[in-house]
């Protein structure tokens, strides 16, 4: 008996000791963030998965630019650059000194390598489309490069700061999707895969250090498992956390901070405009009327999420409140359907993807169309089936889908997209837009272009995708918004006191 | 015996055909083009052309199913779409989690059940039986997922002695990886022991009826020696069965296991592969998987035949 409490007496010291030790120390150099979606691969410039984003965006890769936290676009590896006169020539001045991680140099020649390769041929590139406008890339020197385009692109140097515009090595690209090869201040250590990425600080980074040693990506794909991870201490931080009616939970939690920002991701009841009955503009705006967004918001999404009237993020200074315009209203509704011909009301298909926003929001919806006559069959789709059916062939009546690309608003103006939606009017007015470079005229524009799809009642416009984070209270320096599908961990830091 | 064996083979050979035609048919119909879900909303229709040319998805499908077959006969079993690895590799991963997950589990439920079921059925009626027939009840009605989120609440977050999740990896230790293992064990294992101690009771108590144990019992043979020597062999019969069954079932369970205890097994790689249209990694997993049960499925029939010598002589088999 004795010699057993002495065995306790013993670990009880130890284990006072260990406290004592780990709260001397200085505050933690080292990450664990969780993360839903494991990326498929690694590779930006192969994919369009947000999760590849999520993990080497600023960290392992960079591009000419880059979007910073408060969607800015800032120099990144063009130091400098200067635009021609007539907008369509821009020359980049790039950093000198830069190398990727395998010890190669970076300089003009990779610029034009990494920009042929992903508006080429055979490529693979997700967001082909950013490379279109480029006639050509001319290496004008070691460190200089000249893009020519083929018309002015107002949002040129913006789409150069995506992560499928990130700077590439002709060696290492063909294995950035399993060892991704950047220039970052973060380098790629391993993937255990369907468990996590492991990332360490790049100690030849040309730019200013970043003050964590490693971070660690943890993949957690169950709101239940991501909620216990947090609350025992085996993650830090949560970015993104997928479960809005748990936040509560974790508020009470005293070592934890709850984060909402706002994200890109415009939530919308997409429409097929090309189909039966909501062809005609008075349904739509029925169901603009027919629709609470408030109660989706609060059902859905626990309150988390902004109305929006047009399809545009709130947090844009080109943002116009739409909301009031088709404020809820069941009896304009139910007028406007009799006179579109249908006092009765009719039927259709509401065809949902699996988030969690699209199937809960998806049965409010339902209940509140239901109430003015138009009644719904919902069909829950898998993502690959919602991309096969609804995306590429248009069989679908109704939908909901984040659309989280930012600044996307030129979507309507083709008409062979899923809304099947044609405006000349819209049309024209996108590319005025693209041939505008001056920042007031331009948001004016796109003031204008929001006004016609609301007026238009193209899709039912719900809700703003809030970005709910939750970090240890001790930690600085993630984003708060997410202006692009990023985790960018190069301003991250712990505060001394870290380790309780 | 060789007849029998000759047989068994046959079947096996047979089962396997089919599932390679069933798996490849179903993806066949299923709806999702995986270049259009590697490329998302935005991708221009000449870069999913590429992409479906580079995964080779543009030739036509009597070709691909016999390059495919060719290939899992030489032990090919291709290069996943999304994670652009070998997928035996990806599989030798997720089989060093999820087997011993496995085996864990089995063994958990085994050395817990049998036991109880022998003192249940020897104390038939008596409080000792009642206890373990309400707990086994208890046991089978509670889903393993619920019970896992349970054992988290209590260990990882109010007591802090295990993870919430995740695996350490065998790289950090055998006891570490084994401690990341113990509650999903635990949560996988327990139901089925709750079933196993329910078979072997009532099996049991069967066998503890008939008459050899009465000629026994009449011999002269202790109780014990009646038990051990004569009944427990016979009783283990249908517990053998339902343990290959639950093989099975135990390596579907851990799919939703390893999804709560985000442990990378096979389970969340199929799952993913299936969401992803990994239609490679889909068709090779679902072979190999199928190749496992029937293969688990052969051992018992022979096991059947190391217990019981009957079946030996090919009169009933």
């Amino acid at each position: 008996m004795f010699s057993l409490r002495k065995v306790f007496g013993g670990i009880a010291v130890a284990l006072c000791l260990t406290f004592a030790a780990s709260s001397a120390m200085a505050a933690k150099t080292s990450l664990i963030m969780g993360m839903v979606l494991e990326p498929p691969h690694l590779d930006p410039t192969a994919g369009a998965a947000a999760a590849i984003d999520e993990v080497v965006y600023a960290n392992i890769f960079e591009g000419l630019t880059r979007i910073d936290r408060w969607g800015v676009v800032r120099p990144a590896l063009a130091k400098i650059w200067k635009v021609s006169e007539d907008k369509k020539t821009y020359t980049f001045y790039l950093r000198k000194g830069v190398r990727f991680h395998d010890g190669s140099a970076f300089d003009a020649s990779d610029v034009v390598f990494s920009l042929n390769r992903a508006r080429g041929k055979s490529s693979t590139n997700a967001q082909k489309v950013l490379f279109k406008p480029i006639e050509k890339v001319t290496r004008m020197g070691k460190y200089t490069v000249a893009v020519t385009l083929t018309q002015v692109t107002g949002s040129f140097l913006f789409n150069m700061g995506w992560g499928d515009a990130v700077m590439v090595d002709r060696a290492s690209a063909a294995t950035n999707k399993s060892n991704p090869i950047g220039t970052g201040p973060f380098k790629f250590k391993r993937w255990v895969k369907g468990d996590r990425v492991e990332m360490v600080k790049n100690t030849d980074y040309w730019g200013k250090p970043v003050k964590l040693q490693k971070a660690t990506i943890k993949i957690i794909p169950d709101p239940a498992a991501a909620t216990a991870a947090l609350l025992a201490g085996d993650v830090d931080a949560f970015a993104n956390f997928p479960a809005p009616e748990a936040l509560s939970q974790l508020e009470n939690d005293p070592r934890l901070k709850i984060v909402i920002g706002n994200t890109e991701g415009e939530t919308i009841l997409s429409t097929n405009n090309q189909r039966g009955p909501f062809k005609k503009l008075n349904v739509r705006q029925a169901m603009a009327y027919a629709i609470n967004r408030q109660e989706i918001i609060d059902g859905a999404m626990f309150g988390f999420g902004t109305p929006i009237g047009t399809h545009f993020a709130p947090h844009h200074p080109a943002y116009v409140d739409l909301t009031a315009k088709f404020a809820y209203n069941p009896q304009k509704a139910k007028r406007l359907l009799a006179e579109a011909g249908y006092p009765d009301g009719f039927e259709a298909v509401l065809k949902l993807p699996p988030t969690p926003y699209a199937r809960r929001g998806g049965e409010i919806v339902a209940s509140q169309l239901r109430k003015v006559g138009i009644r719904l069959e919902i069909i829950p789709v898998e993502w690959a089936q919602w991309l096969a059916q609804v995306f590429k062939k248009r069989d679908y009546d109704l939908t909901i889908v984040s659309h989280t690309e930012p600044m996307d608003i030129g979507i309507y103006a083709r008409k062979d997209y899923y809304f099947a939606y044609d405006s000349p009017k819209f049309q024209a007015l996108m590319k005025k837009l693209n041939n505008t470079v001056d920042r007031d005229a331009r948001h004016k524009i796109l003031g204008e272009a929001q006004r016609i799809i609301s007026d238009d009642c193209v899709n039912g416009y719900l809700f703003q995708l809030a970005k709910g984070g939750v970090w240890n209270k001790n930690l600085r320096g993630l984003w708060e918004n997410s202006p692009i599908q990023a985790n960018d961990l190069t301003e991250v830091y712990w505060v001394k006191g870290s380790e309780q | 015996m060789s007849v029998f064996l000759a047989k068994r083979i046959t079947t096996l050979v047979l089962t396997l055909w089919l599932t390679t035609v069933v798996i490849f048919i179903v993806l066949e119909i299923l709806p999702g083009d995986p270049a259009a879900v590697m490329l998302g909303m935005n991708a221009e229709p000449e870069t999913l052309a590429a992409l479906r040319a580079e995964l080779g998805l543009d030739r036509p499908a009597m070709v691909r199913y016999f390059s495919w077959v060719q290939g899992l006969l030489h032990g090919d079993l291709g290069i996943s779409h999304t994670y652009d690895v070998p997928v035996s590799e990806l599989i030798r991963e997720r089989v060093a989690i999820s087997l011993p997950l496995t085996l864990f589990a089995i063994v958990l439920s085994t050395v817990i059940s049998i036991p109880l079921g022998i003192i249940a059925a020897t104390r038939q009626n008596k409080p000792a039986d009642l206890f373990v027939m309400g707990f086994s009840q208890l046991g089978i009605a509670i889903p393993n997922f619920w019970f896992a989120l349970l054992l988290i609440m209590f260990f990882s977050i109010t007591l802090r002695w295990v993870p919430a999740g995740g695996f350490v990896g065998w790289e950090a230790g055998f006891f570490p990886a084994m401690g990341s293992l113990i509650l999903p064990a635990v949560a996988l294992g327990l139901p089925q022991a709750a079933i196993l101690a329910r078979v072997t009771r009532s099996s049991l108590l069967e066998v503890l009826q008939e008459d050899f144990i009465r000629s026994a019992r009449a011999k002269g043979a202790t109780e014990r020696r009646a038990l051990w020597r004569h009944a427990l062999r016979n009783a283990l019969i249908p517990v053998v069965t339902i343990m290959g069954l639950q093989f099975s079932v135990l390596l579907a369970g851990a799919i939703i296991i390893e999804n709560v205890f985000y442990l990378p097994g096979l389970g969340r790689l199929i799952f993913q592969a299936i969401s992803q249209r990994d239609l490679t990694v889909v068709k090779n997993m679902v072979v190999v998987l199928a190749a496992t049960v029937v293969f688990i499925n052969f051992i018992v029939d022979i096991l059947y035949v190391v217990i019981d010598p009957r079946l030996r002589g090919g009169d009933h088999g």
